[in-house]
């Protein structure tokens, strides 16, 4: 509440009106070193995220960059059309989805097995040694983590394809083969994050209220039931709001990992809509197209992500008990 | 929590206590890998003799790649940057989290709802490249720190905890006569030491990790931060060779060398990550809950 030391002189003006809109400027001027300390970075998101929305309309012109966006001749739907026609759309969408759905297998069980795994230990010096060591592959940065890996699976001189040579076994080219590039891209990826993520799922184990473990084991539980039905009921919301995260982000996939680790021999199950957006349009030039394809996709991902967000709020309040 | 002395029992934790231990030979043995062969001797690191514990020794490989100025030249610009870019997220971030955290504060709607926006939906890689170019920061530095300044999920982070700053407490020191400046620099920041702390750490690792924006804003080499040097070495396997090494040692050494450089660009992080390790998982944690 404005301290009652300020004057309202507004008293003689227009009542019903002037006294919302009113109310309004006063606290603006109340406020206002706050929204002093807030300018800069909402200038920020205003110049570095909402203008290049603006942007998006170059989707539907054929930009020139010297002509700037105003003045580049509309072509409607034009690229649009172009590229449904193309061979690429189906590949990119079809890797996109698959990369996702390998993930959802692998990358998000995981780390809750993980988790509950760890939760058993119960020398505690152990389980701490654990955990450290296994949010250390986070913090290695991607390029380091394709890097070794382009290393350890070089077709000559790898290790893997040394020690597959002294087994017995035929070197493989890892790297150009596109059956390897899902398993090599998911492998990765958990090994980087699997220890990370189950930083969530350990802190929900720990708020499970040890009662419910007391009274399951005083009905005679053995350890593996009460996993079944003290554990798992208990980390079910976390588990559920972040598969349904995951699930709007089905068609969403980084390109910083996947531009250092592809090769055009790979293309076939490697390229994702972002990757193909980065090489036709900021190496190959070809802006208007680009732009238009990673405005489609932004588009699906904004109404999967939104769609899928409101069904996890909707669901987990009617999960939890 | 006991449990009985079940064989049943006796089995679960030991088949628990292998995977465990799987565990954490998995995550070290690659770096352990790396590291043995970078200083092994190169003889015995080209015949593929090295697996887990270096074989003979030998700096050969890191002395090449210390004595090329491009290393120290990337090492400088990130830590350039970083330093850099952690100073201005840290700032940007609180002095955005901090009014959004008042219950009070006119705006605290409209700006939350528009910076939860952006991390719905955003202009793309396009048009931010080509506004990035209009405003004229293509290939300076500045690219790399303005960009990214300010990171929704950190505000949101830095929110919640702001948030357990009492209005009374602000209240209290307004009757005083305090105003929201005079608040926060005297009263909130010193409060937040723990939240400056996980946003620092995370800011600063996103910087020091980060390669892509180099990649696209900056052409100039002398501008470019370690993570590009390493994409050139390690995964465009570029000129590193023939720039520094006659001959016949080239095909000897160049593995020898990408390891010690891999090496060299992750120390400090590995150095610094075990005393750091507990303020990440705080921060998880509090993101966690609001999440």
């Amino acid at each position: 509440m404005p301290s009652p030391m300020t004057a309202s002189p507004a008293r003689h003006s227009a009542p019903v009106r002037g006294s919302a809109f009113y109310k309004f400027a006063k606290q603006l001027v109340s406020d206002k070193y706050l929204i002093l300390m807030v300018l800069p970075a909402v200038a920020y998101f205003i110049i570095f995220h909402y203008l290049p929305m603006y942007g998006v309309l170059m989707a539907f012109k054929n930009f020139s960059p010297s002509r700037g966006i105003w003045n580049s001749p509309w072509v409607g739907l034009k690229w649009f059309e172009q590229f449904f026609d193309s061979i690429y759309a189906f590949r990119l969408i079809k890797n996109v989805l698959l990369l996702n759905l390998y993930n959802l297998l692998w990358s998000f069980p995981i780390p809750i097995v993980f988790a509950l795994m760890l939760n058993e230990i119960r020398k505690n010096a152990f389980k701490r040694v654990v955990q450290t060591v296994s949010y250390m592959p986070h913090f290695i940065s991607v390029v380091v983590i394709v890097g070794m890996a382009i290393t350890f699976l070089s077709p000559n001189d790898g290790i893997v394809n040394t020690a597959l040579e002294k087994l017995g076994f035929a070197k493989i080219n890892f790297l150009s083969e596109p059956g390897w590039f899902r398993t090599i891209y998911i492998g990765t990826d958990v090994w980087a994050s699997f220890g990370y993520n189950s930083i969530l799922y350990l802190a929900a184990l720990a708020g499970i209220d040890s009662q419910m473990y007391e009274a399951a084991r005083i009905d005679g539980a053995s350890r593996w039931k009460q996993l079944v039905h003290v554990t798992l009921p208990g980390i079910a919301p976390t588990i559920i709001i972040l598969l349904l995260l995951q699930l709007g982000r089905m068609m969403s996939i980084g390109f910083e990992k996947i531009i250092l680790l592809y090769t055009p021999s790979t293309y076939e199950v490697s390229d994702v809509i972002s990757s193909y957006v980065y090489r036709i349009g900021l190496v190959g030039g070809d802006f208007s197209f680009a732009a238009a394809v990673d405005l489609m996709n932004a588009t699906i991902n904004f109404v999967l992500i939104v769609v899928f967000n409101w069904l996890s709020r909707r669901l987990t309040e009617t999960s939890l008990w | 929590m006991n449990y009985a002395r079940t064989t049943s029992g006796r089995l679960a934790d030991a088949a628990i206590a292998i995977i465990m231990i799987f565990v954490i030979v998995i995550c070290l043995y690659p770096l352990v890998f790396v590291f043995s062969m970078s200083i092994s001797d190169p003889l015995a690191a080209a015949a593929q003799e090295v697996w887990l514990f270096p074989k003979g020794f030998s700096l050969n490989a890191y002395k090449l790649v210390l004595d090329n100025p491009d290393i120290w030249k990337s090492y400088a610009n990130t830590l350039w940057y970083t330093v850099g870019g952690t100073a201005l997220n840290v700032t940007m971030t609180i002095l955005l989290a901090y009014p959004l955290s008042r219950r009070s504060f006119v705006l605290r709607h409209p700006i939350t709802l528009m910076i939860v926006f952006t991390m719905l939906f955003n202009g793309g890689l396009i048009p931010t490249f080509i506004l990035v170019n209009n405003i004229g920061l293509y290939n300076t530095r500045w690219a790399l720190i303005i960009l990214g300044a300010v990171g929704v999920w950190y505000v949101i982070i830095a929110r919640t905890y702001f948030s357990t700053i009492p209005d009374s407490l602000v209240e209290s020191a307004k009757l005083d006569g305090a105003n929201d400046i005079r608040i926060f620099w005297s009263i909130v920041v010193p409060l937040s030491k723990p939240i400056i702390a996980v946003l620092v750490l995370f800011y600063a690792v996103g910087h020091w990790n980060s390669y892509f924006s180099a990649l696209i804003y900056l052409p100039n080499k002398d501008l470019q931060p370690l993570q590009l040097y390493l994409v050139k070495v390690l995964v465009e396997s570029t000129n590193l060779a023939d720039s520094v090494l006659p001959g016949e040692e080239k095909s000897l050494a160049l593995m020898q060398i990408k390891y010690s450089i891999i090496i060299v660009a992750t120390l400090p992080i590995l150095f610094v990550y075990p005393f750091l390790q507990k303020y990440f998982v705080k921060g998880v944690m509090i993101g966690a809950i609001k999440g």
